[in-house]
């Protein structure tokens, strides 16, 4: 059969190579534009190779900012994942209270960022905070602003309650999906309560909970509002993440040829880092199935 | 095994129900034989997964005592009544194997591991899945998953009873028929207490000793195939079972003979004076259409179906069926039909009235 050719087609993606190359592929090679040249300012450029990422690679500060940055999204996904599901397992089914719940657990996710890095910065203020004074008045030393470990748990506690809900609601999503006769099956069964989360409830969140870890953990790791305000990556360097460094770098001390290198490197690791846990999970599922 | 005796029982999803209309199960009086295969059998809504559910214990009646064997279970769960439940679609662990799904009901219920890994082979080979036995549950198709959730149920020896919830739903037709022959023939095997919800009349004629009919939350009449085929107590069941289901002609009856239209129908039996809403049921088997004398009908449609002709005929503006011999050659004289008296029932408010032998 005779194909008709019309080469006109290509012109229909043209608006959407536009809109792609505006929006991503555009800003992108700014960056490597960047990352491949030095200044000295007086827009006057020069080229530079791949130096920036040489000398990113071997600085200590972005290894180190690396560190914490894993870190940081380890803890929160090791306490979140368990703590939204626990809650969603909690929640009221239907009815009036279900839907308090649902909107209850929304609020935090309709915060600003910002709004949210205030809050607990003044929350936690041994001066005037609430929970800084208290925790002062029981006599327990806490300052963020100086104590490492404060900080962190003040940063670890922030996003606990600000993104546990988004874990929450997905598990939940999952979890109305049963059908009840599973339950009853349970029921008649004689399942223990243990044996209905590991055999209904939790295969049955396994493809809802892959996207909450995947988002939790895509967001985390690239975190920078709420830290910054409430601790603005002190005391010291402890919780100076990636992004905040990032930021520091790059508009604090105007080094636009490694920040530009770094923010890179930054985005292939975030990159590979999904890619291998989709992998991961999947397979997971693949060999649960 | 256990008998069990629904007493003066009822129910309602409302709070608060007011009038009969509010209840999904009207009051009901019945004993469910020791070992019988009972099927019950009647349209959507009709309240029969409300009951099933209530004999399991998933819901609790607003109403009225359950008892097993004499021993009072009304409030008791449904782990203690230690029934099986088959449900509509298939409910399996979907990370568990075949095998681990068949033995799960027996674990929980902590059976000795050497029994458990020979009652679940035998299940396994009663359903077809002896090769998928360690198979994940998963990728399976809806009916293997279906027959799993079948041989969960059959699993336990020691169940009160067995009850399906139109179990067969969603497997092949070819399957079914034999799904259904071995749940017969494990009936006749072990002797279980067995309950089966369909709206399917083939299903519950065949698989039942009783056929319990089901009509708008009340049951209208059990009985065996035959006693639904012959005697149908309410003009439901007439119309329900059978294919096509039983004429109902609105009649005039006085002793012997019922007028239709002013035309004159015999009766195999005498009457008494009736009153109320009076109408003369006849299954299409017994209805003959003749050139000769008899009710005027209009022949509209003849469909062959190969062992018989159904005949779509309209009485008076009501439609009327009519069966015939895959022989029995149809004219266009044939304008007239004639009723067997002996298999006329006469129904007074839909419910059968008996009369006198003439």
């Amino acid at each position: 059969m005779e194909k008709t050719v019309n080469q006109k087609a290509w012109f229909l993606i043209l608006p959407v190579l536009i809109l792609v190359a505006f929006s991503a592929v555009i800003p992108l090679m700014t960056v490597v534009n960047y990352s491949v040249q030095d200044t000295f300012g007086q827009n006057v450029f020069f080229w530079a190779g791949l130096e920036w990422f040489a000398e990113m690679l071997e600085s200590d500060r972005m290894w180190d900012a690396l560190g914490r940055q894993l870190m940081f999204s380890a803890i929160i996904l090791v306490i979140q994942v368990p703590l939204g599901v626990f809650v969603a397992l909690n929640m009221p089914k239907s009815g009036f209270w279900s839907s308090f719940c649902l909107v209850l657990m929304s609020l935090p996710l309709l915060i600003p960022w910002n709004v949210v890095g205030t809050i607990w910065q003044i929350f936690g203020r041994v001066d005037i905070g609430l929970l800084g004074y208290s925790l002062d008045a029981l006599g327990i030393s806490y300052n963020y602003t100086q104590n490492t470990f404060a900080a962190w748990a003040t940063i670890i506690v922030m996003d606990v309650w600000h993104w546990t809900s988004l874990v929450a609601l997905l598990a939940f999503a999952g979890l109305k999906s049963i059908p009840d006769a599973y339950y009853q099956a349970a029921k008649i069964d004689q399942a223990s309560r243990w044996a209905v989360f590991r055999y209904i409830e939790l295969p049955k969140m396994m493809g809802v909970l892959m996207i909450a870890i995947l988002l939790r953990f895509m967001d985390s790791f690239m975190i920078y509002t709420e830290p910054f305000v409430v601790t603005g990556g002190g005391p010291g360097n402890a919780t100076t993440l990636l992004s905040i460094d990032l930021v520091k770098m790059a508009l604090g001390q105007f080094d636009l040829g490694p920040a530009a290198a770094f923010s890179i490197m930054y985005y292939l690791v975030i990159l590979l880092i999904s890619y291998v846990f989709y992998t991961v999970m999947t397979t997971i599922e693949k060999k649960e199935g | 095994m256990a008998k069990i005796t629904l007493d003066n029982l009822a129910h309602s999803y409302y709070p608060n129900p007011k009038s009969e209309d509010d209840f999904a199960l009207k009051e009901l009086n019945h004993v469910w034989s020791d070992g019988e295969a009972y099927a019950l059998l009647g349209s959507s809504g009709c309240g029969k997964s409300t009951l099933l559910n209530i004999i399991s214990g998933l819901l609790h009646p607003s109403q009225g005592r359950i008892l097993f064997d004499d021993k009072d279970v009304t409030q008791a769960t449904t782990a203690d009544r230690n029934i099986a439940q088959v449900f509509q679609f298939p409910v399996v662990y979907d990370t568990m194997t075949v095998r681990a799904n068949l033995a799960f009901p027996l674990k929980n219920r902590g059976a000795d591991p050497k029994y458990i890994a020979d009652r679940v082979q035998q299940i396994g080979a009663m359903i077809g899945m002896e090769a998928e036995l360690d198979k994940r549950a998963r990728g399976l198709t809806a009916d293997a998953k279906q027959k799993i959730s079948l041989g969960r149920g059959m699993v336990r020896e020691d169940v009160n009873a067995l009850l399906f919830d139109e179990p067969l739903t969603v497997i092949d037709p070819h399957m079914k028929w034999e799904l259904r022959t071995q749940l017969k023939s494990l009936h006749h095997e072990f002797g279980h207490t067995m309950i089966y919800v369909t709206h399917d009349q083939t299903e519950a004629l065949t698989f039942a000793d009783k056929v319990v009919v089901m009509y708008d939350g009340r049951v209208v009449q059990i009985g065996t195939p035959q006693e639904l085929f012959d005697t149908p107590q309410h003009t439901f069941v007439g119309y329900f079972i059978g294919s096509p289901g039983m004429n109902v002609i609105p009649a005039e009856v006085a002793g012997d003979r019922a007028m239709v239209h002013g035309t004159q129908v015999d009766l195999g039996k005498g009457y008494d004076a009736l009153s109320g809403k009076v109408e003369i049921g006849v299954r299409p088997e017994f209805v003959t259409l003749t050139e000769d004398a008899g009710l005027p009908v209009t022949v509209r449609r003849v469909e062959d179906v190969g062992r018989h002709k159904i005949v779509r005929a309209e009485l008076f503006g009501t439609d009327i069926n009519i069966l015939a011999d895959e022989d029995h050659n149809i004219s266009p004289d044939m304008t007239n039909i004639t009723f067997d008296p002996a298999r006329v029932n006469v129904y007074v408010d839909d419910w059968l009235t008996s009369g006198k032998a003439a």
